[in-house]
């Protein structure tokens, strides 16, 4: 009997042992995540000013500013809209609606989960042997949107796969026994109840494309610019000019890399100024998403 | 009203006699049917033609490569200093900054996540739950050159007043940044892989006897290891593959050791660091980003298909 008491006590105390312990390790990774944040905060948030948003690079950390970046990193992000969007809508419709069970599929399965674990400097390098030399498109600001479009791609694909997969199948038989074709199914029905779930995607790949650095340090942004790229609306006809996609081009998390590995001090609060910002709008993005998630999911009801 | 239009609109279906799917209008609904078809499948089908531009640019090029230096010096030798005048090839060196920073973030974000993983299933209440865990997804959402600069300018700070021999760039601040941007990949998939354990198996576990934490290690860790195996070589290959927070702060000399205490050029590193700079396409230099990129990619991958057999290996079916 006593041993039993033993064993039974033993087992209870590393029981509670752990509760504690565990949930003091809970908190512990939570602080030093707001700890981290709260530094960059700290640091940085006084230095964003309109001077800070407006100013091109400078040698001068007082006189330097993220306005070549910020609009860089806008005009990577429509490219990379544009070009990972729509395929990647399509590729999931695919695999959710019309795919069938074969080899071929299950290839095209297997190859996107693994495309989503290929590190990201692996696409760079991917992108400056391809888009910057093969086919000639130079460190521009097409070949970096292009670039991130196919990084985000497999996050557009994985998330539209599940919120269509969320529609029930009942929909989509009362609209097949209504004499619809496939692609009205999919127009009218799929895609309208499963479009919260896939903008919720696209902005949470959109937001990791702002963050994402390595890839476009690889096929060459620049760190120091101080022009704009060509404006995308021209006073005279056509009106719409898209020389830009072919102008070179700075980011914000690579205008941040680059103020970070400078020695001086001011420069460091720069930095940490542009990190605030890539983080609104990172953070911001993603609590839109989840809004967007929460607000669709309370709308709908099966 | 309904049955009046229908019998308004029977002549005219009747005038064209054939079955619906024969008309013109028919016949260019299915074609266009077939055509949606084909671009949706080509969408599908994109992803594998990128995977097969990533292997082809990476051979190509490496192919150059080797043919300047052969593979045996590549992978013995002892040196990197491949923009040197009298250059040399080891990619060990690299490889050796990229296993010490991974095993300081693995040493970091498995155990902790892990834990984190146990408490959020099997202890916490569903309001801790659903308050904590949107919170460990958002991090996810921090970019990692903000990792870089809290590795560099804070956790390397940190460090040195702990031990003032400490370099500004050392291997120890790096990892550990990256352990802590790797946890919530780790505990939030574990807590996935746990939280699908069927109740059943907890409350058989309970009924013998067991405290939470018996049932936790003994029932629901074996029975979830499927899931926790993915979570784990997911945070490998983050580790393996992470770039900026190691370019900011582990220091961009190559440099053979083990000792995380010493600044390194892991392979992603350097890469960054020829990118940087300005190396004529086609030159020796510009090939060694290839060849040390394709190594990376043997390395990922290997990972990735040793976590395909243990998925399966360890699957639970209930």
């Amino acid at each position: 009997m006593d041993r039993v008491d033993h064993i039974v006590r033993r087992s209870r105390f590393f029981d509670a042992f752990f509760a504690v312990v565990g949930g003091l390790i809970l908190v512990a990774v939570l602080i030093v995540l707001f700890v981290l944040i709260g530094d960059l905060f700290y640091r940085g948030f006084d230095r964003i000013n309109w001077q800070f948003l407006t100013s091109f690079p400078s040698r001068f950390a007082e006189r330097a500013g993220i306005l070549s970046a910020l609009v860089g990193s806008i005009l990577v992000l429509i490219v990379t809209a544009v070009c990972s969007i729509p395929l990647g809508i399509a590729a999931g419709l695919y695999l959710e609606e019309y795919a069938p069970k074969n080899r071929l599929t299950a290839l095209i399965e297997i190859n996107i989960s693994n495309l989503a674990s290929v590190p990201s400097i692996i696409y760079g390098l991917m992108a400056l042997g391809l888009f910057v030399y093969k086919l000639n498109l130079g460190q521009s600001i097409l070949a970096a949107g292009l670039t991130l479009g196919l990084l985000v791609l497999p996050i557009v694909i994985v998330t539209t796969r599940e919120a269509i997969r969320s529609v029930p199948q009942h929909i989509r038989e009362a609209a097949f026994a209504v004499g619809a074709t496939k692609w009205q199914v999919v127009r009218d029905h799929v895609l309208p109840y499963s479009s919260g779930g896939i903008m919720t995607g696209v902005i949470i790949a959109l937001s990791r494309a702002i963050g994402e650095t390595a890839p476009l340090v690889t096929i060459g942004a620049l760190t120091f610019i101080s022009f704009l790229p060509s404006p995308p609306l021209t006073p005279e006809p056509p009106f719409i000019s898209f020389k830009w996609l072919m102008d070179p081009f700075a980011v914000l998390p690579i205008q941040m890399f680059n103020w970070i590995s400078r020695p001086q001090e001011g420069f460091h609060v720069n930095a940490a100024a542009v990190g605030v910002v890539i983080l609104i709008i990172t953070l911001g993005m993603n609590a839109a998403a989840i809004l967007i998630r929460w607000r669709f999911r309370r709308r709908i009801k099966w | 009203m309904m049955a009046e239009e229908s019998r308004k609109s029977r002549p005219r279906f009747k005038k064209r006699s054939l079955l619906y799917s024969d008309s013109r209008f028919g016949r260019f609904r299915r074609w266009r049917e077939k055509l949606i078809e084909l671009l949706l499948f080509l969408s599908a089908f994109a992803s594998v033609a990128i995977t097969f531009m990533i292997g082809f640019i990476l051979i190509v090029e490496s192919i150059e490569f080797f043919k300047v230096v052969s593979i045996w010096e590549f992978l013995t030798d002892t040196e990197w200093t491949p923009l040197f005048a009298e250059p040399r090839y080891g990619i060990l060196v690299l490889l050796s900054g990229t296993v010490v920073t991974s095993f300081v973030a693995l040493a970091v974000a498995i155990p902790i996540g892990s834990i984190v993983a146990i408490y959020l299933s099997e202890y916490a209440s569903s309001r801790v739950r659903e308050a904590v865990k949107p919170v460990l997804e958002l991090q996810s959402a921090v970019p990692t050159v903000v990792y870089g600069y809290f590795a560099l300018l804070f956790i390397t700070p940190l460090l040195q007043r702990l031990n003032d021999e400490i370099p500004g760039f050392n291997m120890l601040s790096a990892g550990l940044a990256m352990g802590i941007m790797i946890i919530p990949y780790v505990s939030s998939l574990s807590e996935d892989a746990m939280r699908a354990v069927p109740m059943y198996l907890r409350e058989g576990s309970y009924a013998m006897g067991a405290t939470r934490l018996q049932t936790a290690l003994k029932v629901v860790f074996p029975a979830a290891f499927s899931g926790i195996t993915a979570a784990y070589i997911l945070a490998i290959s983050r580790a393996v593959g992470e770039t900026m927070i190691v370019a900011i702060a582990a220091g961009l000399q190559p440099n053979l050791t083990f000792n995380p205490l010493d600044s390194a050029s892991t392979i992603t590193s350097y890469i960054v660091q020829v990118t940087l700079g300005d190396l004529p396409h086609g030159s020796i230099g510009y090939q060694t980003i290839f060849a040390a990129g394709l190594t990376l990619m043997c390395v990922t991958l290997f990972f990735n298909v040793l976590g395909h057999y243990l998925r399966r290996r360890f699957r639970e079916i209930y």
